[in-house]
């Protein structure tokens, strides 16, 4: 089952330099073990632990097929061959120390 | 360095004024590779904070799905400071992602949303390592060598 993902400038040092690389899973959470498997150190970059429980990273956006999975079941989102998913880091800072 | 053209450069002085005291932030794309930053977008703060910016998500996609079909890149990411300096921010530090961009940050301390000069600075921000660079300013209405035709 073939899902395109397309990764974002700062995370193509994981996918050597690819814009766009193929994925398969059932949710979002199993698509980005898979990408692990072949790029390993992404799935760092994508989810953390947060109290016991590892959750998608608040300041990394993904979509499939332009929603945000935040709105669709997050980490738990379905997945189905075709699909279209896109990692975008927040654009995000300010003066507030974090 | 970062070369941005008067008007550009006016451009985002004039939304951190008018946005004042929340945070005003945008890009300049241009071409991927280029370091042209050519085409301004003044994005939405969806944080709406005096301390704090994010874009909005589906705002966000939408501006990179657009960037992506011109085979642009965010040149140029910028925001202000309204009552600090035009410092990047352990935030701002940590939140950076776009290894290959001018942050630009614009102070609105002095003079809010009077008119008024403003601090106006570039940063390379890359592995959480900041480096400050010139800004120099290209006169508006320059011939443009590119769109001449033959």
């Amino acid at each position: 089952m073939a899902i395109e993902v397309r990764i974002p400038t700062i995370l193509r040092t994981y996918t050597d330099g690819a814009k766009a690389v193929e994925g398969s899973g059932g949710t979002l959470s199993a698509l980005i073990d898979d990408l692990e498997g072949n790029h390993p150190g992404i799935k760092e970059r994508l989810v953390e632990d947060k109290s016991g429980s590892v959750d998608l990273r608040r300041f990394v956006n993904v979509y499939i097929n332009d929603e945000d999975v935040r709105f669709i079941g997050g980490l738990d989102a379905e997945l189905s061959d075709g699909d279209q998913v896109v990692v975008l880091p927040a654009v995000a800072g300010g003066a507030l120390p974090a | 360095m970062l070369t941005i053209a008067q008007e550009t450069y006016d451009a985002i002085v004039a939304h951190a004024k008018r946005d004042h005291p929340d945070e005003a932030c945008g890009v300049v794309a241009g071409p991927e590779g280029s370091d042209r930053a050519d085409r301004f977008i003044p994005m939405v703060n969806a944080a709406g904070s005096p301390t704090f910016y994010e874009f909005d998500s589906a705002e966000l996609l939408a501006l990179y799905k657009d960037m992506d079909a011109r085979d642009e890149e965010p040149v140029v990411v910028y925001h202000s400071h309204t009552a600090t300096e035009a410092y990047p921010s352990r935030t701002d530090i940590g939140l950076a992602s776009e290894p290959n961009a001018h942050y630009v940050l614009v102070s609105t301390r002095e003079h809010g949303n009077s008119e008024g000069p403003v601090e106006f600075r570039s940063y390379r921000i890359i592995d959480g390592v900041v480096t400050e660079e010139e800004v120099t300013i290209t006169p508006t209405g320059t011939p443009d060598q590119r769109e001449s035709t033959p």
